[in-house]
């Protein structure tokens, strides 16, 4: 079932074409990673999804439900976790944690809310104008996760957590998966992506240019290759060969995914010793898109 | 989904109750027990009618006029309308002054913050923090004015009736319920906390200031200010409805413009468009004190035009004041009246005595500047640089004394330009422009005090009320005849009156070292504590 559908998106800001034609489409129980460098519109299209923006044009629905005319209704089955929080430095976190709670209209889970503040390691007695960044950050998270949501929107919930606080966060984010749940995750950590999204979007100067399951994404790059070879390898002439290293009979190199067959039988030839290959990183995928890429907008 | 616009306005608003509870009973507090022990002191002060007709003498002139508003019921000066007439005017001011301060912290700077965002994305409606904002202040207007009012009616004076104490509490109420909604609406246009501050703050003084010429010269002008409207109640003496009505009528217009354009407007944007900055520092911002004066800028600047229009605003009433004195002297020939000359100077004097005090604020709040760098975790940055802690804020100081100059000399020279234009006789120029600048050292005696508080990181507070208390000290020191000793603790007082009475080297040295001592402990005591952010 599809869960949040968005089509052509488009966003101006004076005359900043901030979001140019954005597609994106989550279905239950998936986590929807949304990557792409600073500037590109993440936060844009997160906040249109949630009624805070209007689209110039395009169409998104969350729950088969008009993201702007029925903001209110969708939110009642939605958690937002920005990436800069900011609170209300007179009350205390735990306050704030039940505020967000009530203004759901839900009871407040005191057994779920306590299990979250213990894990996520937070002194709920303490005033919000004390908290540092990341444990503003962590009362956002510890609101959201309590909510009992049916699709959370992360944008770049982590920016300020430390590693530890990271792997707490990414098991909350596996347990509402395993309940069923649909998130989206705007991240720069690509690691985080890797190991939590199924889907993968990366959008770019307002676009998104590639997406698809991480399956998906990864045929349409490199894998890297290293091979040792009982006699010297030619690969001068080879298609969809790239970063080649050779040190002895050793190489390390990355082929093009369409070309491999063709580099694996060439190689084959010269009597192969050993050969690693490696899957690519979303790190590569991503530095593949932006190579010489300085930011999203000029 | 027009009924869901304002959605949970009831939590929004327990929220800011919950948030501004201390800070609201504070503001409502001060007003009643400020207005109550007014009217006692007045009361006991002039309790004859025969004394309070003496005062009344005193207050039938131009330059008053501008100074408080029009007086009412002159010719029989109870304790209510006297009341009327010295407080109201500067008490709708004040109650100006804490609507917008209420309504940024709830509109702009939560949503310059994110935090609008965060209640944005729960299920409340579009409209429903603003909405909660306006109705929190509806209240606290209500409150403030239905406890003033029966607060004076209980003071149990005869000329204060029940219809009248409501009155002047409506009064109050529907002032701040209309700079509530004005700033409801500054807070649509422009983009930032601190613009939408400045611009209220310009629209509260040009309302103040409008209301100050048309009263003197031309009744109509007056009728473009809020002031005007809700002054012309005319309270204890006519006490007119009609007006509070009015002025709610076009602050409900407002606020509904407000709320019109929050709705169709992006989160985060304004109606005026904020330009971009500079790509690199200039050579000058890559100083520290460059960098300093160079964030400061736009606040000076605001601040030196609007004192010179202060200035100006006064300086062009003093022709008014000029030609009344010299009828009055025509008529009354052989009392022992005091020379067309003195009387004017008498009003130049207050004039600029009350410039400098306001003159002063924008010179505390560049040291306070200090503060909320630290606040916000930015002194890090710039100390973690080569530069030594004293150093650091001795260039805030510097720059504070630079604005400072800035200050006094555009409030002087619009004070003196619009003065001289239209004097005939009795004062120059150079009077003028003296009259303001003698009290110079005075503001740097506040500067001082503030830069110990900067170096305490406390207590930022009793700056400013020690500021409001020197303030009471100039405007009802002679109505409320205070003793002495109580105006001795006043730098302004201590300076002498140019040009009524002769610049005296002295007293400015003297005020001069205290104002020294007090920046070299302020910079002591900032070498020895923590720097929180
Ligand atoms: N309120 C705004 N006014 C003008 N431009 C904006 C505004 N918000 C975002 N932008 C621009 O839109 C683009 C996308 O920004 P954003 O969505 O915040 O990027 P990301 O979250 O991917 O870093 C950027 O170029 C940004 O400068
Ligand atoms: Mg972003």
């Amino acid at each position: 079932m599809v869960v949040l559908h968005a089509e052509g998106l488009t966003k101006q800001f004076g005359k900043v074409q901030a979001l140019n034609g954005v597609n994106m489409e989550v279905k239950e129980g998936e986590v929807y990673g949304f990557i792409g460098p600073n500037g590109a519109g993440k936060s844009t299209t997160i906040r249109i999804l949630l009624g805070i923006l209007k689209a110039s044009s395009g169409r998104a629905s969350i729950f088969g439900k008009d993201v702007w005319r029925d903001a209110v209704d969708i939110h009642k089955r939605l958690a937002y976790v920005p990436g800069d929080v900011n609170l209300w430095s007179s009350l205390t976190g735990g306050e704030v944690i039940d505020f967000f709670t009530k203004m759901r209209g839900a009871e407040i889970d005191k057994k779920r809310k306590e299990n979250l503040i213990d894990r996520f390691q937070l002194d709920p007695t303490k005033k919000c104008g004390t908290y540092s960044k990341g444990n503003r950050q962590k009362v956002a998270l510890v609101s959201a996760f309590a909510a009992d949501a049916d699709l959370y929107i992360l944008d770049e919930p982590t920016s300020g957590l430390d590693p530890l606080m990271e792997r707490v966060f990414q098991e909350c984010v596996m347990e509402a998966k395993e309940q069923g749940k649909s998130v989206i995750l705007s991240s720069h950590i690509l690691s985080e992506v890797e190991r939590l999204c199924d889907t993968v979007g990366i959008i770019r100067q307002g676009e998104i240019i590639e997406s698809g399951t991480l399956q998906d994404l990864r045929h349409l790059t490199r894998t890297n290759l290293l091979i040792e070879t009982k006699t010297e390898l030619t690969l001068q002439g080879l298609p969809g060969i790239h970063d080649v290293q050779q040190d002895g009979n050793t190489y390390q190199l990355q082929v093009d995914t369409e070309h491999l067959d063709q580099v694996i039988q060439h190689v084959s030839q010269s009597g192969v010793v050993k050969l690693e290959s490696a899957p690519p990183t979303l790190e590569d995928l991503f530095m593949r898109h932006y190579e010489g890429e300085a930011g999203g907008v000029k | 989904m027009g009924s869901q616009l304002f959605l949970q306005i009831g939590k929004l608003s327990r929220l800011i109750l919950r948030r501004d509870r201390v800070r609201i009973l504070a503001w409502i507090f001060s007003f009643v027990l400020i207005s109550l022990i007014t009217v006692v002191a007045f009361d006991d002060l002039y309790s004859s009618q025969d004394e309070r007709q003496e005062i009344a003498a005193t207050m039938e002139n131009p330059a008053i006029t501008a100074l408080i508003g029009k007086g009412y019921g002159l010719d029989h000066y109870t304790v209510g309308a006297m009341m009327a007439h010295q407080m109201l005017a500067m008490t709708l001011l004040i109650v100006g002054i804490m609507s917008i301060l209420l309504v940024v912290r709830h509109t702009r700077s939560d949503e310059e913050e994110g935090r609008v965002e965060l209640i944005r994305s729960l299920p409340t409606g579009r409209l429903a923090n603003i909405g909660a904002t306006l109705w929190m202040m509806t209240l606290t207007n209500i409150a403030l004015a239905l406890i003033t009012g029966v607060g004076l009616y209980a003071l149990g004076i005869e000329s204060m009736d029940l219809n009248g104490s409501l009155l002047y509490g409506a009064a109050l109420g529907v002032t701040g319920i209309f700079f509530a909604a004005v700033t409801a609406l500054c807070a649509q246009l422009t983009e930032t906390s601190k613009g939408v501050i400045g611009l209220s703050f310009l629209i509260l003084g040009v309302s103040y200031l409008v209301r100050a010429v048309g009263d003197v010269t031309n009744e109509t002008l007056s009728w473009f200010s809020p002031f005007g409207w809700v002054l012309e109640s005319q309270v204890y003496v006519n006490d007119y409805w009609w007006p509070i009505v009015m002025t709610l009528v076009v602050a409900i217009v407002i606020a509904g413009v407000a709320l019109y354009l929050n709705a169709i407007r992006d989160l985060g944007a304004g109606f005026i468009p904020t330009k971009g900055g500079k790509r690199h520092a200039s050579r000058f911002s890559q100083h520290h004190i460059g960098l300093t004066l160079r964030l400061q800028k736009t606040s000076i600047i605001s601040w030196a035009v609007v004192l010179f229009i202060f200035g100006a605003t006064y300086g062009s009433v003093l022709g008014d004041t000029e030609a009344y004195f010299a009828e009055i002297e025509l008529m009354k020939e052989v009392m022992q009246q005091p020379g067309v000359g003195s009387m004017t100077l008498q009003f130049v004097t207050m004039i600029a005595a009350i410039m400098a005090i306001f003159s002063t604020i924008p010179v505390m709040m560049s040291v306070f500047k200090v503060k909320k760098e630290e606040k916000q975790n930015r002194i890090e940055h710039v100390l973690a640089t080569a530069i030594s802690r004293p150093k650091f804020l001795g260039h805030y100081l510097l720059v504070a004394l630079i604005t400072s100059l800035i200050m006094f000399v555009s409030g002087a020279l619009g004070l003196s330009i619009a003065g001289a234009n239209v004097i005939e006789e009795s004062v120059s120029f150079s009077d003028l422009f003296n009259a303001i600048i003698v009290y110079l050292p005075a503001s740097w005696v506040l500067l001082g005090l503030a830069l110990v508080f900067v170096g305490l990181g406390r207590f930022n507070g009793l700056a400013w009320l020690y500021l409001g208390f020197t303030f009471v000290i100039i405007y009802f020191g002679g109505i409320l005849k205070f003793p002495d000793w109580v105006k001795n603790l006043s730098p302004y007082e201590h300076i002498t009156s140019v040009p009524i009475d002769d610049f005296s080297i002295v007293s400015t040295f003297v005020i001069t070292l205290v104002a020294i001592g007090l920046m070299v402990l302020g910079l002591y005591f900032y070498r020895r504590r923590d720097i929180k952010g």
